[in-house]
């Protein structure tokens, strides 16, 4: 089939991504926002447009721990999840990440109760990246469903051999209606070729997967870690190598925007990077030297970029949609760890907004921007900022 | 960049109506457009939300509608300060009725009426005003084409539903085209 222009949801443009990356076998369990994708999955199941097992699991620990032995023997696989859905089969992320089994999974990033809540934030996703999953970040339904046909050939490189999250933000991204470029399915399995593994149980070849290693464990994630500081340098290769076929490629690590001669940045993950595009735009209109730096990885994280952009401007803001209670948000801190390597690292604010779906703004992004630019004449500024929030602060 | 929110209540197809304009623009027209719907929980008879922004240019914002330059009333129990809230000062109001002068006070902005219920039992036998109201705002906004809305329908609805719905959305331009 050629390629075609369809509107499609963000939800329904990853299910068109999973048919053309096709995945041997799908484990699925429906959690609002992502039902529509596991939906659509097995409607192209039963149509007989993607030939895969498709395993409908009575949980997320289920659904997996179908993934994982799936992948055990060999299987290209693809699952979909959200919010308590992810945290319910938490316990099985370091099982695949550790057993270094590709495997993809969608996740639409949505709150964690309580209060019980629907709608979106990045506290579900970024509670898990110490899972050792590589994770990125959408801004929209086209770079969703290029991340996931870009996912499974990252994920596969002999030289990473780690699983992928790819993350849409619930309903801003999953449940709003776009055009994207669909490609045809012989271009895609060009630029994917089948996935072929010695890492699984095979009864020519014995070996023991998920094996208990008492002596070696050390030594197994030293080299887990030794592996995923490759990974940068594969997502960059595989962005451009996408950039050639399909002509649209993302920036690899990190997507600067008019950050070249930027007095103050704001880092964002996600779609609230789109409507911080609009305001950066109106305010090089007015004159001020503003930029945003989308950042598309949180794992691995990145880490050179971030020191780039860091070394030359005069403040630096960093939007969480969570918040690591207790400390700060943590993206921020990820961020300050980065920049604390730097002689004189810039002065930084972390606005934490969009809780449980709470609206970002234009309005509420230009006035971090206003924030920035004050920091950046040298006025003192509170380090953690609440965006639109309806109460005050004690303290 | 266009801007129209849609109100109807669960059920009445006000976010179908939102994703077939958006559809109309960017597939057949190549525009840029995103059609979203009001998140949350979805109960059958309950007021929801469409929204479609409309641009020429790639649209990155997806923060909440505010302000919209229409606001499309798909039925008129709705109606009151929450429908009318953020209509910008040349915005209009597109409400199915067939007692417009009801509502005139409720507002300063321009209410353009059109009696999509009736002309839904006519030719869908059902009171599905979602496309008689998408062809009153072509006919006052131009926002996409007749054409293109048509083309939308045939491949966005069912197609054993589709061809009265084009009807439906010719006769209502013509109806409020003609006023």
């Amino acid at each position: 089939m050629p390629g075609c222009r369809i509107f499609v949801s963000g939800d329904e443009a990853v299910a068109e991504a999973v048919r053309l990356a096709r995945p041997h076998v799908i484990s699925a369990y429906p959690i609002t926002p992502q039902t529509v994708v596991v939906e659509r999955i097995s409607d192209f199941v039963e149509d007989g447009s993607l030939k895969s097992e498709y395993l409908h699991v009575e949980s997320e620990h289920s659904a997996m721990s179908a993934a994982l032995g799936a992948a055990a023997v060999g299987a290209r696989t693809f699952t979909a999840t959200s919010s308590q859905g992810l945290l319910y089969m938490a316990e099985l992320l370091p099982y695949v990440s550790g057993a270094r089994f590709p495997i993809v999974m969608m996740n639409a990033n949505r709150t964690l109760a309580t209060p019980w809540a629907l709608l979106s934030d990045h506290r579900d996703s970024l509670s898990q990246i110490d899972s050792g999953w590589i994770q990125v970040y959408c801004e929209d339904a086209q770079e969703a469903l290029d991340m996931i046909i870009q996912a499974y050939r990252i994920a596969e490189d002999p030289r990473v051999m780690a699983p992928i999250m790819v993350n849409l933000d619930g309903f801003l991204l999953t449940h709003t209606y776009e055009m994207v470029e669909l490609p045809g399915q012989e271009e895609v399995d060009a630029f994917l070729p089948p996935y072929r593994t010695g890492n699984k149980m095979d009864l020519d070849d014995p070996k023991t997967v998920c094996y208990a290693a008492m002596d070696e464990y050390m030594e197994f994630h030293m080299k887990q870690e030794l592996d995923m500081r490759k990974a940068p340098a594969v997502i960059a290769e595989v962005d451009r190598a996408f950039g050639d076929r399909f002509g649209r490629s993302y920036g690899g690590m990190v997507e600067p925007y008019r950050c070249e001669d930027a007095e103050v940045v704001l880092l964002t993950l996600g779609t609230v990077t789109g409507t911080a595009r609009v305001v950066v735009d109106a305010m090089r209109e007015e004159g001020h030297r503003v930029g945003l730096a989308k950042l598309r990885f949180m794992r691995p994280f990145p880490r050179q970029e971030i020191l780039e952009i860091a070394g030359r401007v005069k403040a630096m803001g960093v939007i969480d949609k969570d918040i690591s209670v207790g400390y700060e948000g943590i993206v921020f801190t990820n961020v300050n760890s980065s920049v604390c390597d730097l002689a004189s690292p810039p002065p930084r604010i972390n606005f934490i907004g969009g809780l449980g779906g709470r609206n970002i703004s234009k309005g509420h992004v230009r006035g971090m921007f206003g924030q920035l630019l004050k920091l950046a004449g040298g006025e003192g500024m509170e380090r953690i900022q609440f965006i639109n929030v309806g109460c005050e602060h004690n303290g | 960049m266009h801007e129209i929110r849609w109100h109807g209540r669960g059920g009445q197809g006000g976010f179908t109506v939102a994703r077939l304009l958006g559809m109309a623009a960017s597939v057949f027209e190549g525009k840029f457009s995103l059609a979203f719907p009001s998140f949350g929980p979805e109960r059958r008879g309950a007021p929801v939300l469409g929204f479609t922004r409309i641009s020429e240019t790639r649209i990155t914002d997806r923060s909440m509608m505010d302000q919209c330059d229409y606001v499309v009333v798909l039925d008129e129990t709705l109606m009151g300060p929450a429908v009318l809230k953020g209509v910008r000062e040349n915005g209009v109001v597109l409400l199915n009725t067939k007692v417009p002068e009801k509502y005139r006070a409720l507002t300063d902005r321009k209410i353009v009426d059109i009696d999509a219920t009736s002309l839904a039992i006519e030719i869908l036998g059902r009171p599905i005003t979602n496309t008689a109201m998408l062809g009153a705002l072509l006919a006052v906004s131009g926002v996409v084409s007749l054409f293109s809305v048509k083309e939308a329908i045939k491949q966005g609805m069912q197609a054993s539903i589709a061809e009265r719905n084009c009807a439906v959305v010719e006769r209502a331009y013509e109806m409020v085209k003609g006023e």
